[in-house]
């Protein structure tokens, strides 16, 4: 079941620079369980489009098929969303695109529906540098058909059902960092301080933004042999730096010391301020970022960040040269040669 | 021997192996006598394979105005002695084999009953080019040249035709010319010239064209305004995206920056390239796809989900022969129910049947048209057939007044006065709702699009009734369709009759000329060729009001026949098969032999029919 929120408004709600309060952002009541990590990745999202003061129609959400890309009717309902078929988000997500380059894309998958059935997808979208953020809610499992491995499950891990799974894992971050990714990044839904401003920086970066956040399946991979459970997450996370976002038209106003942090201007005009937490990682070097994914990983560490920037890439509309006017608004006189064009064509056939 | 005669009725074959640079020869045959006003049909034959196998191209030359395959071949010519046993025991009694005689023909091979004409082509190139890339390529404009003496081919056409094919590239011209004539000369001093079958100039083709039918499609895109094509390679549909291509980057640069006013992504696979089309399609912009059997089996999730969110959505099939793999370079209509019912659970596509490169290009805008009308699939089979050999066809054309159909969109303001919007709300009571694009206004009109089951608010339900209702509207949305797809086209027999025939697509020009033979062996036919599904009423009563109706269709398992027997509930006794499903495109000759075994001699006087009656099944 699901409800229509009341459109009750509490007259002390703060608002945002176009007058809208968080409620404005938010979407139907979730039916997911109580608790499920993916319930807080919508709350972080609405937080974070409703502080970056986003008209809700400039963004279009998009998801698979899970109980991760359900989450899309929970969150922005004034914006157009789709729920498309499993694993297959990234190719309307592409096509949307292309048809409106005006538009911001909110991509939303599991790890399920990301790293199998959608694996080529995911690939594909992250090759051709489409500018969307995408986000994977991540619990190492298929919660929506009650709680089988997904290919993200830590080799060893066990989830409620008990067995050891004997398989590598894919990691996202890793493969979208292969893959030539110009924005890769991890967080934890636990972490709303740090995924809040990544999913700021995504949505400014121009070109794939992938934010792949551990999001804990509560009823079927919270158990104490699993390595994507609350408990593991939280002991186990370590922050390679963190990210301050200041959006383009606000002043900045944390000081900062110099030699501290980074300071990196995003396409929109909007500033990060990354400070590094780690020696000798580099979030600007893709080997860097690679090897500090693997020296984590060997010791038993999830780590969490802006794992690898790069705003120089070209994205898919700047590649493919098409015209900066959305194509969804060409009409017939941009678009249809005339009868006299095919009137050579003929000539031409005879 | 009594030698075939014959002035411009003939069918001449070019067996050749691919990847010599064969074809630009033989087109330039074709041609040459399109150009001399007679009316060609040429079909090429090629396996799937890049160099080295046999290849044949099929010319057949019909002042009567047939363009449909005939069966049967009155010459050959081989260069490929891989196919030669092969190639002569196909020639008919009294016509021709044209060979490449440098090395002798096996003695095994020689048939009594037919002419046979040696030249020494590789000999001849031997002696003129040292470079052996020249030596391949120009036997190829020599046997052209030999052919125009032997068959008195306007050797003016000819030359004409290599000026406009090396326009910009004028030092290639005098050698194809001098290429020409060493086989013209060969031909004038060795044999009589013309032959028993020749040519002559006439008028018979008026304003047509010669064109294939994917760059019809192509242009048919452009012109229907889709600025978006996604695609994933696959024989015979390749070239519809690569002509849409070649095209846009000359039609669809934007004047004032350069930039283009288009887009196109090579997908990963075929379920990418839907996805990307019904991506682009829910954002407002015209957009397809194009693909064979394999992709659109790979598309079936992706149609249901098109079909049942109400997403517009164009795809192109060019059908080869399957399953599976199949013949992938041969041609068949094989792909109507998948496409018909494509996707799991109860799902129904509209379908456009062109027969013609121009219906390749008026079905192709109109599909845009009618998929945002309709708010669901469209998908265009054309076949293999028609999209990649050139059609003599009537000549494209656009009226520069007409505007797209964008069918029922919500704009901005519209949605300001709304109270309340509701996507799937049957508003008008023609079962097609509303759409919205996004980001068309800030807080009016959102909704989230899903395959999964709502209400007409496009919220989530498992509500029995709820479900129930929208299924019934997507009915009753079928019923709504009948009005907006192309009609089918009625042509009645000479005769009052009670029987009747339905064909398809590319089985129309072959069906028109047996409806011809048979008429003057008193066998008399109402036909209509359906031009789309849902089939509208005219379709059912053109069955009805005959005791029985042939369907002509290329493929194993009568599938129109199947269709038209499940949307009507017709029983098997009203609708008979004629098949062809050997990968050639379906003749007139294999037509007509079909329906004399299934109704022997004339159906007009019931008299007659009953003596012949008796030799049942001789008659073909
Ligand atoms: C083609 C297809 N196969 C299988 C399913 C069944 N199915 C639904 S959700 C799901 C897995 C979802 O896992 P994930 O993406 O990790 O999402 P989660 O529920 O864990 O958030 C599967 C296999 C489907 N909907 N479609
Ligand atoms: S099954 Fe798991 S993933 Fe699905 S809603 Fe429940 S907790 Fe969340
Ligand atoms: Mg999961």
């Amino acid at each position: 079941m699901s409800f229509i929120n009341p459109t009750f408004r509490h007259p002390e709600l703060p608002v945002n620079e176009l007058g809208y309060t968080k409620k404005d952002y938010e979407g139907t009541i979730s039916t997911l369980c109580a608790g499920c990590g993916h319930d807080s990745i919508s709350g972080s999202i609405i937080r974070a489009v409703h502080e970056l003061s986003i008209p809700p129609h400039q963004i279009a959400k998009l998801s698979g098929i899970g109980c991760s890309s359900k989450t899309p009717a929970y969150f922005l309902g004034n914006s157009h969303g789709f729920n498309a078929v499993h694993g297959r988000m990234p190719s309307v997500a592409t096509g949307a695109a292309m048809a409106n380059r005006d538009l911001i894309y909110l991509g939303v998958s599991g790890d399920g529906d990301t790293a199998s059935i959608g694996m080529g997808q995911f690939t594909h979208a992250i090759r051709r540098n489409l500018n969307m953020v995408y986000i994977v809610m991540n619990n190492g499992c298929y919660g929506l058909t009650k709680g089988q491995d997904s290919a993200t499950a830590d080799e060893g891990s066990a989830s409620k059902k008990g067995d050891p799974n004997p398989f590598s894992s894919i990691d996202l971050c890793a493969t979208a960092l292969n893959l030539g990714a110009t924005f890769v990044s991890r967080s934890f839904s636990g972490d709303k301080e740090q995924l809040i401003p990544l999913i700021k920086a995504a949505i400014s970066h121009r070109g794939f933004a992938l934010v792949d956040v551990v999001s804990p399946c509560v009823t079927f991979n919270n158990n104490a042999a699993s390595t994507k459970s609350y408990e593991f997450v939280r002991e186990h996370a370590e922050a390679t730096g963190t990210v301050d976002f200041v959006p383009m038209r606000e002043e900045i106003k944390a000081h900062y010391e110099p030699g501290t942090s980074t300071e990196v201007t995003m396409h929109d005009g909007s500033v990060l301020h990354l400070r590094k937490l780690e020696e000798g990682f580099d979030p600007f070097d893709r080997a860097s970022a690679m090897s500090a994914i693997a020296r984590h990983r060997e010791a038993g560490k999830v780590m969490t960040g802006l794992v690898y920037l790069d705003r120089t890439a070209p994205d898919l509309h700047e590649v493919l040269d098409t015209v900066h006017r959305p194509l969804n608004t060409l009409s017939e006189s941009d678009l249809c040669p005339g009868n006299h064009v095919l009137e050579n064509i003929n000539a031409s056939l005879r | 021997m009594k030698s075939i005669e014959s002035v411009n009725e003939f069918v001449i074959k070019f067996a050749n192996v691919n990847g010599t640079g064969s074809a630009s020869a033989n087109n330039m045959f074709a041609k040459a006598l399109f150009r001399m006003g007679l009316p060609v049909c040429p079909k090429n034959i090629f396996p799937s394979n890049i160099q080295g196998m046999p290849t044949w191209y099929e010319v057949r030359v019909s002042e009567k105005g047939y363009l449909g395959r005939r069966g049967g071949v009155d010459i050959i010519l081989s260069v490929n002695p891989q196919s030669m046993p092969n190639d002569i025991q196909e020639v008919e009694p009294g016509g021709y084999f044209i060979y490449d005689n440098t090395k002798p023909l096996d003695l095994r091979l020689i048939r009594n009953d037919v002419n046979i004409i040696g030249i020494p082509l590789t000999g001849i190139c031997n002696q003129t080019y040292s470079d052996p890339r020249q030596r391949q390529l120009f036997k190829n404009v020599i046997y052209v040249g030999a052919l125009a003496a032997l068959l008195d081919i306007d050797f003016a056409a000819l030359t004409g035709l290599v000026g406009d094919q090396f326009k910009g590239k004028e030092k290639l011209i005098k050698p194809n010319i001098h290429a020409l004539e060493l086989g013209h000369q060969y031909a004038k001093e060795n044999f009589d010239c013309p032959i028993s079958i020749r040519v002559e100039r006439r008028d018979l083709v008026g304003d047509s064209i010669l064109m294939d039918g994917n760059t019809a499609t192509a242009l048919g895109c452009i012109y229907g305004g889709a600025t978006f094509a996604a695609w994933y390679p696959i024989t015979p549909s390749t070239s519809v995206a690569e002509a849409y291509e070649t095209y846009c980057r000359r039609l669809r640069i934007d004047p004032g920056t350069g930039r283009k006013n288009y887009a196109i992504v090579q997908a990963e696979d075929e379920l990418a390239a839907i996805g990307m089309v019904i991506g682009a399609s829910w954002n407002g912009a015209r957009s397809f796809t194009a693909t064979s059997g394999p992709g659109l089996s790979l598309m079936q999730e992706f149609l249901g989900l098109a079909y049942f969110a109400e997403v517009p959505t164009v795809l192109i099939d060019v059908q080869r022969a399957g399953p599976s793999t199949g013949m992938p370079t041969r041609t068949q209509q094989s792909d109507i129910l998948s496409a018909a019912y494509c996707s799991h659970g109860d799902t129904k596509q509209v379908l456009l049947f062109p027969s013609t490169p121009k219906e390749c290009f008026d079905m192709a805008a109109e599909a845009f048209d009618l998929a945002e009308r309709l708010q669901t699939p469209v998908i265009m089979l054309s076949d293999l057939d028609l999209g990649m050999n050139d059609n003599m066809s009537a000549p494209l054309s656009w009226d520069d007044e007409r505007r797209f159909d964008r069918g029922k969109v919500l704009t901005r303001e519209e949605l300001n006065e709304m109270e309340r919007y509701g996507r799937y709300e049957d508003v008008d009571m023609d079962a097609v709702c509303y759409r919205t694009i996004p980001g068309t206004h800030p807080d009016k009109g959102a909704f989230v699009t899903r395959g999964t089951s709502r209400d007409e608010f496009a919220a989530y339900t498992e509500v029995g009734e709820a479900y129930e209702r929208n299924m019934l509207r997507l009915m009753a949305k079928w019923e709504t369709a009948k009005q907006y797809v192309p009609a089918p086209e009625f042509t009645p027999a000479a005769r009052p009759t009670s029987h009747g025939v339905i064909f398809f697509g590319t089985s129309e020009a072959s069906s028109l000329e047996a409806l011809d033979y048979l008429a003057e062996e008193g066998v008399h036919l109402d036909a209509m060729r359906v031009r789309a599904f849902p089939f509208n009423d005219d379709v059912e009563a053109f069955i009805d009001q005959h005791e029985f109706t042939f369907v002509i269709e290329q493929n194993r398992d009568s599938q129109l026949r199947t269709l038209l027997m499940a949307e009507f509930e017709f029983g098997p006794d009203k609708l008979k098969s004629v098949l062809c499903f050997d990968g050639t495109p379906i003749s007139a000759r294999n037509i007509r032999k079909q329906i004399l075994q299934q109704l022997p001699g004339s159906n007009v006087t019931p008299l007659r029919r009953e003596t012949a009656g008796a030799g049942k099944g001789e008659s073909a």
